[in-house]
């Protein structure tokens, strides 16, 4: 018998090593140990930690601890290179990315077996998608960076980034945050993963290599504490970050208040849907690549598994069968499908996950294929018999764990898609146009990809819905997230407090009452749900004039009021699903039934501010062109058809959050209360408004016209009171899923810090002195948030 | 596993329980779903996800030849182009590639010689003595247009000179008008027809246009009792594609899920090099297991596609680059 023969029997693929030598030459060049890379150059490296290869637990390389020095040090080179970075041409920006996406090509084989090196992902995953996603990325922002100007008018750079990002795409990662970054002006200091730290320090190198100025780029290796001095350190802009749900949180709460310009892209538990009529094989391989592409270490894997009852027997061992084939191992080796967890600790926790499920009584089935017996591996896993109340399928594994469950009914699948605090990616599988459509519109999910999973494009949006983060990295609108309109390097902190946001209410009598108040008394209420309903606490306060005398009594709303009126904001969800053009009419309505009574609004705002005449009717008039304004926009806030890949519509669908919270400015009563609640209505979104506490009776006037103009029950719904106990409530409420306050300060600080439990999106700002020109896209585009839909065609 | 010998020619199917076809059953077939990007993708990772070097591709190329249907089907065949065909086919590697791969006990020949029915005498002579196997196109190669009767009378004819394969092509409007009765009659009679000899049904994938089809039509003709599937005539404008032949593995195994028989596999124009040889070796390892990489059950219909594995074993054994003329040519 000779190797042939033998090999002829086996029909094995044998081994397909891919070479390492060039990568650890490059490494054994290093073993002083890397530096961090600010203002252009490695600094002297201290305080090193080890970097290991997991599929083998060898050290590969020393990397340093940033301390807050470093941090600060990479942050003052940031800032120095900014102005010259952001004045340059959008032209001469372009060049810079282009140059860098063309050194990463040039560079691509050692990239990948670096990556897969240091991560213990299969080199054809990092060869074939890490690493050609990393140039696209780059080329696709060298256009943006020359359009910018044209297509982005009247914006700029938000200034210093900094970004964190994890260790299962680490190079990809890098290229979804500087690559936007740098297109659009800004420069950045960017924390790579402690576990996977070396392409990024690579990546420094092709930096200088590409010529990029210095300071542009900056990169500072470390742990969490490193990461959470970036996020504390003043000179920051804005914080990008990608990684778990539970730093997210962190982060959200120690930026509240600062004026940081935050995106998060977060953790997920996201189905796969097969229905009855889908293509069962190619649904297998679309689960293979859903969760067992990179050890399932994906935020958006495709982690649970949702079949038609009728077929998921059938579905399950054809899984099983595929299961068999996957070939678990080195990650160089060509022939790997899945690869090394990352670290020890990450390997100990989905044993953890997974024997916790199997105490519970789910069913584990581990494939039976061999495993290396030294490194961290984990064999593919697929889990039956599991309800929606098992860890198995709440917890995110992070490993390459399936759990499978089924459904019935098209509804039921939905809910069961749902079921879940996580919003950011799903998979559909239907050969049916018509259901494959509505099940995507209906899943509360960033990403929709029909009869596919796991694409990713430069041109399209990615990030998630709910506690899966917000923000968009790729496409319009991810580049969005690093421009802005604002006042340059304007921090909310420096905002005093205003007078008004303090506005102290008493639920005591006894004050008097401006002149002129011999009319029937009128009691304005809070109004919730369509009805005008008397506060839970049976309580009312003046409103007062600029003389300290009462105008008028509002209700005094609590913590009760405001649960009330997310519950009649929730019932009132239809009002997203309406037609456009439906919306439109009753802004018209609205429009034309405020113009017929400005005379009584206008009077009602001097009667509170004390105004001039002139400028109470100009507040008026501004209200009425602002429903207007609105009307018109409502069917023309149209999504987009990203250019993505051959043969895929990708869509991208501008829903509206659902239930919104709005906190009113305290000045222009009128003005400031409908610039805010119109166009989130206008976008389908049902509001629960907080009006200015000191000149509340302008909102409350509002609601009869409310009731006159057709406004279906609960989509507008108004709670007055103290501004601070209500905001915080309202901030905090989990089924909120987006706040506006245009309170700045404090105000504003405490609404991010509530919003942290269940990371809404907020848009926090002090409120504009002039009221005229507040309105326009940019309100639209936080009305909603952007659902990328990827839909294959052809036959 | 053929253990007497690595590469003594089996005929199609003939290691394995022979199909006794089913009842023509809709239901097998209607209500599966193919997506064709969703093929497309599949079919496009796959070959990247495998990767055989060294001793293990040369082992692999050697098994490729076994598996090759090395075919002439031009008008301008002669019996002279036959029979050096044919003594290609029994010695498809030179004496020293195969004194070098240590193969000298048990030297390679090809799958099958294939053939017009007029040649098939010449070639069952010129491969007297051999094992390999004469495979014969019939029933109206390559469009099937010609009348059911004599479609049916050419594989007579065929069977009668001596074929042990008859590579037969269906209607192709049956299946586009979805006659599946039509062509379940069809395939019927002709497996009647051949008799001893093995049928393989060569559907034609690229005249059928959907993946859809092209699964119905697999399923149809596995149902009446076909031995292999073949994806092309060779002469369509698309051949033997990876999504088809994806698609036809995937009919089988379903099929052999619902019958408990194991039906072959041909992949046929289009297949070149040696790269090719691979990529659907690897296919059928990953989608049916080892079973499916024999010539019982897969083969490769190709006539320019052995001089490049020749090649290939050549740069395996000398370490260097090896140019066509250096090898025999069939």
């Amino acid at each position: 018998m000779n190797k042939i023969t033998d090999i002829l029997r086996s029909m094995d693929y044998g081994p397909a090593p891919e070479s390492d030598e060039q990568v650890r030459a490059w490494l054994a060049g290093k073993s002083g140990g890397f530096g961090h890379f600010i203002g252009g150059a490695f600094v002297a490296a201290s305080a090193l930690f080890d970097v290991t290869n997991p599929a083998r637990g060898e050290r590969i390389a020393r990397v340093a601890q940033g301390s807050e020095s470093d941090v600060a040090a990479a942050v003052a080179a940031a800032r120095k290179a900014l102005p010259a970075w952001s004045r340059l041409s959008g032209d001469a920006r372009a060049r810079h990315l282009y140059a860098l996406a063309r050194h990463v090509q040039k560079r691509e084989r050692f990239l990948a077996v670096l990556e897969s090196l240091d991560n213990g992902k299969p080199i054809r995953e990092s060869r074939d998608i890490d690493v050609p996603l990393v140039a696209r990325h780059f080329y696709h922002h060298a256009g943006w960076a020359s359009l910018i100007a044209d297509e982005f008018p009247g914006r700029r750079p938000v200034g210093v980034c900094g970004q964190i990002i994890p260790w299962n795409f680490p190079l990809l990662m890098l290229a979804w945050k500087i690559a936007p970054a740098l297109a659009a002006g800004n420069t950045v200091v960017l924390k790579p993963a402690e576990y996977t730290p070396l392409t990024a320090l690579a990546f420094a190198e092709i930096c200088v290599e590409a010529g990029l100025p210095a300071g542009v780029v900056n990169i500072v290796t470390g742990d969490g504490t490193t990461g959470a001095a970036l996020v504390a350190h003043d000179g920051v802009d804005k914080i990008a970050f990608t990684g778990s749900t539970e730093v997210g949180r962190a982060i959200r709460q120690a930026t509240a208040g600062t004026g940081k310009k935050l995106s998060l892209e977060l953790g997920g538990k996201s189905p796969f849907v097969v229905f009855e009529d889908a293509d069962l094989d190619s649904a297998v391989e679309g689960v293979v690549d859903a969760i067992w592409f990179n050890q399932g270490q994906v935020c958006c894997a495709g982690s649970r598994l949702l079949a038609a009852e009728s077929i998921a027997e059938k579905l399950n061992a054809k899984l099983r069968a595929r299961m068999i084939n996957l070939r678990v191992g080195d990650p160089l080796d060509k022939s790997t499908d899945v690869g090394a967890i990352v670290a020890p600790v990450q390997l100990e926790r989905i044993k953890r996950l997974v024997e916790a499920g199997e105490r519970d009584g789910a069913h584990v089935w581990r494939a039976p294929g061999p495993l290396p017996t030294q490194g961290c591996f984990y064999p593919p896993t697929l889990i039956t018999e599991v309800g929606p109340a098992s860890i198995l399928a709440r917890e995110e594994i992070f490993g390459p764990v399936l759990t499978a469950m089924t459904f019935r009914t098209p509804e039921e699948a939905i809910a069961l898609a749902n079921n879940t605090r996580y919003g950011l990616a799903a998979s559909v599988w239907t050969e049916n146009v018509n259901r494959a459509l509505e099940v995507a519109a209906r899943i509360k999910a960033g990403v929709v990809w029909i009869n596919s999973t796991n694409l990713f494009d430069a041109a399209a949006g990615f990030g998630g819905y709910r506690e899966s983060g917000f923000g968009r990295e790729g496409g319009r609108e991810g580049l969005a997230e690093y421009l802005t309109s604002g006042p340059p390097a304007a921090k909310l902190a420096a905002t005093k407090p205003t007078k008004a946001n303090a506005t102290a209410v008493s639920a005591a009598p006894g004050l008097a009452p401006a002149p002129g108040g011999d009319a029937i008394d009128r009691t304005a209420k809070l109004y919730i749900g369509g009805k005008q309903t008397r506060p839970d606490a049976g309580a009312s306060y003046a409103a007062l004039d600029p003389k300290g005398r009462s105008v008028g009594l509002a209700g005094l709303g609590n913590r009760k009021d405001i649960r009330n009126a997310v519950e009649a904001a929730t019932k009132a969800a239809n009002w997203g699903a309406a037609t456009a053009h439906n919306r439109a009419q009753v802004l018209y309505y609205l429009a034309e039934n405020l113009e017929s009574r400005a005379r009584e609004f206008a009077d009602r705002i001097r009667a509170q501010t004390g105004v001039a005449a002139r400028e109470a009717r100009d507040e008026v008039e501004i209200a009425v062109r602002r429903a207007f304004y609105y009307a018109g926009f409502a069917d023309k806030y149209d999504g987009a058809i990203h250019a993505t890949k051959t043969r895929f519509v990708t869509l991208a669908m501008n829903e509206p959050w659902g239930v919104m919270g709005i906190i009113a400015p305290v000045a222009a009563p009128l003005a400031g209360f409908v610039s805010m609640v119109l166009p989130a209505i206008a976008m389908g979104n049902c509001v629960i408004a907080i009006p200015s506490a000191a000149h509340p009776l302008s909102a409350t006037d509002f609601y009869t016209l409310l009731d006159a103009s057709d406004v279906p029950a609960g989509v507008v719904n108004i709670v007055t009171g103290e501004t601070a106990a209500l905001a915080k409530t309202l901030a905090e409420h989990e089924g909120v899923d987006a706040v506006w306050c245009f309170g700045g300060g404090e105000l504003g600080a405490l609404v991010e810090r509530a919003s942290a439990g269940n990371l809404k999106a907020t848009w926090t700002r002090a409120a504009p002195t002039e009221w005229a020109d507040e309105q326009g896209r940019d309100y639209l585009r936080r009305a909603t948030q952007v659902k990328n839909i990827w839909t294959p065609y052809g036959e | 596993m053929n253990e007497a010998s690595q590469f003594e020619p089996a005929g199609a199917g003939h290691n394995r329980k022979r199909n006794a076809g089913a009842p023509l059953e809709t239901s097998w077939f209607e209500p599966v779903g193919v997506n064709a990007s969703a093929v497309e993708r599949r079919a496009a990772s796959l070959p990247a996800r495998r990767s055989v070097k060294k001793e293990f591709q040369a082992a692999w190329l050697v098994r490729a030849i076994t598996c090759i249907d090395l075919t002439t089907l031009a008008g301008d065949d002669t019996p002279g182009r036959v029979v050096r065909l044919c003594a290609k086919a029994r010695h498809p590697l030179d004496e020293d590639l195969i004194e070098a791969l240590g193969l000298a006990d048990d030297p390679p020949q090809v799958g099958a010689v294939c053939v017009y029915p007029t040649m098939v005498a010449t070639a069952v002579k010129a491969l007297a003595g051999s094992s390999v196997p004469v495979a014969s196109v019939a029933a109206g190669f390559p469009t099937g247009l010609t009348p059911l009767k004599q479609r049916l009378a050419e594989i007579d004819y065929a069977v009668g000179e001596g074929a042990d394969e008859i590579d037969i092509v269906i209607t192709r409007a049956h299946v586009l008008n979805r006659d599946w009765n039509a062509l379940y009659d069809e395939v019927s009679a002709m497996r009647e027809a051949c008799g001893q000899a093995h049928l393989k049904a060569i559907l034609a994938a690229g005249d059928l246009r959907t993946l859809r089809n092209l699964y119905a039509a697999s399923m149809v003709a596995m149902q009446a009792g076909a031995d292999f599937i073949k994806t092309s005539t060779g002469k369509e404008e698309v051949n033997a594609t990876l999504p088809y032949s994806l698609v036809m593995l995937r009919a089988l195994r379903d099929y052999r899920d619902f019958t408990g028989f194991e039906i072959g596999f041909k992949p046929a124009g289009g297949l070149r090099s040696a790269k090719d040889a691979l990529t659907w070796l690897i296919l059928m390892k990953e989608e049916l297991g080892l079973n499916w990489m024999q010539n019982d059950l897969f083969r490769i219909g190709a006539s320019a596609m052995l001089t490049d594995l020749e090649r290939q074993l050549s740069h395996y054994v000398t370490g260097r680059y090896s140019a066509n003329d250096r090898h025999a040519m069939a």
